[in-house]
């Protein structure tokens, strides 16, 4: 009974304040980059939630394949040795 | 090997070796209390129990806008028209965060939107009750949405990740609405002796619904067990009614009202509130499109669906327009 509208999707990032990344809040649908702009800013937004807003369109965002995460992200495995605490002689040095 | 009769594609019982993998990587997941993602594998009755509950509760908070949106124009003050007109938008808002939520799991919102507006969607019976006078949007701060938020909580901690996030936002917002309707509440129980008769009566209309928010008893809800099984629920419907009349068993002695439940007690022994037995029968008559207001919300949600078609094929000609002349 309603007409299909299939307005794109679009992804919001809100920074909270400055100095802060902006992160990702949610996403909505609207006809283009300046509705989503305003939307993002009705939907998330109502409580001073932000001092900055990204609109993404959903359909930009290249994402790693979530089959083969487990290989994607395999080389950090094993090499602990890129943490401060993986150094144990150090323990009790002082300013180190 | 004997022949055997062909069978079709994906009609086989025997689950794939790749879909032993996935089934036993998400039962992994949940079994760690992890969260599931939209592009994670999922069975597909997970997937269908949550598009349903998610969408229904979408519907519900869109449907929610109506009794409440009623009254803002006859709101006493300018103050409470204000506060009226946030929660209205709030609900508004949470019925698009729950939209999204619900659509990264396959279903387009033109189709969720399509299955309330046919009547094939359900939404939350609370809502086909209505709101007769100013003391009921008190009432339905405190009572309903007071029910919603102790339903709500728990499942900010959902096994699926887009709900959790959708739910952790909403329960940030809500809170402000169960105190606005208390204290709409307490204004009229410290008014003159017909104010405060306006509020009792308010709370006696709204209790026994607001009660029956949290579904039928354990023992007569079949699906409950499964949705905790994928930790998309976390409590019974019978542990969160407990936790409810608890709470306001107590803040109605605030009021300096009473609820219309003269045998509400705590029973040491069992340790749970034993409160009266609530009309199931009115609950499923009111779910089956029965009650006061259903044929009247429904009507209402096209109306305004249709009166705002213009707007919606205005703003998608403007986007074409646009496009083509960055395009030229």
């Amino acid at each position: 009974m309603s007409q299909k509208s299939n307005w794109p999707l679009w992804e919001v990032f809100v920074r909270s304040s400055r100095g802060l990344s902006h992160v990702h809040a949610g996403s909505l649908h609207a006809p283009d980059k300046e509705m989503a702009l305003r939307n993002a800013r009705d939907l998330y937004t109502r409580r001073n939630e932000g001092v900055s807003l990204w609109v993404v369109r959903s359909t930009d965002i290249i994402t790693s394949d979530p089959d083969s995460k487990d290989a994607f992200f395999e080389s950090p495995q094993g090499k602990d040795y890129r943490h401060a605490t993986y150094y144990k002689a150090s323990e009790g040095v002082k300013h180190l | 090997m004997a022949p055997t009769t062909p069978q079709e594609p994906g009609l086989s019982a025997v689950p794939s070796y790749e879909e032993q993998q996935s089934q036993s990587r998400f039962d992994a997941l949940i079994g760690d209390d992890s969260r599931i993602e939209p592009r994670d594998w999922m069975p597909e009755p997970y997937r269908k129990t949550l598009t349903r509950q998610i969408s229904q509760h979408a519907h519900s908070e869109i449907i929610g806008m109506q009794p409440e949106a009623n009254w803002i124009t006859r709101a006493p003050s300018l103050k409470r028209k204000s506060i009226l007109m946030a929660k209205v938008q709030d609900e508004a808002g949470h019925g698009l965060y729950l939209y999204s939520a619900a659509e990264t799991l396959g279903t387009e919102r033109d189709e969720l939107n399509d299955q309330l507006l046919t009547g094939r969607a359900k939404y939350s019976s609370i809502f086909n009750y209505t709101a007769r006078n100013w003391a009921d949007m008190g009432a339905i701060g405190w009572l309903v949405d007071g029910a919603a938020i102790a339903n709500q909580v728990p499942l900010c901690r959902a096994s699926y990740g887009p709900y959790g996030r959708a739910m952790v936002r909403v329960c940030k917002e809500e809170s402000f609405h169960q105190r606005q309707g208390f204290e709409i509440l307490l204004s009229l129980s410290r008014g003159t002796e017909k104010q405060k008769q306006m509020a009792q009566d308010a709370i006696n209309r709204f209790y026994e619904p607001s009660l029956m928010m949290f579904g039928p008893p354990d023992d007569q809800s079949p699906n409950s067990a499964q949705s905790m099984a994928w930790k998309i629920k976390r409590f019974s419907n019978d542990e969160l009614r407990q936790r409810f009349v608890g709470m306001i068993a107590e803040q109605v002695k605030v009021l300096g009202l009473t609820l219309p439940d003269e045998n509400l007690h705590f029973d040491e022994e069992k340790k749970q509130w034993i409160h009266k037995d609530l009309n199931w029968d009115e609950f499923m008559n009111v779910i089956k499109g029965n009650g006061p207001a259903n044929a009247q919300r429904l009507e209402r949600r096209r109306e305004a669906h249709r009166e705002g078609a213009w707007v919606r094929e205005a703003a998608t000609a403007y986007a074409a327009k646009q496009e083509q002349s960055e395009v030229a």
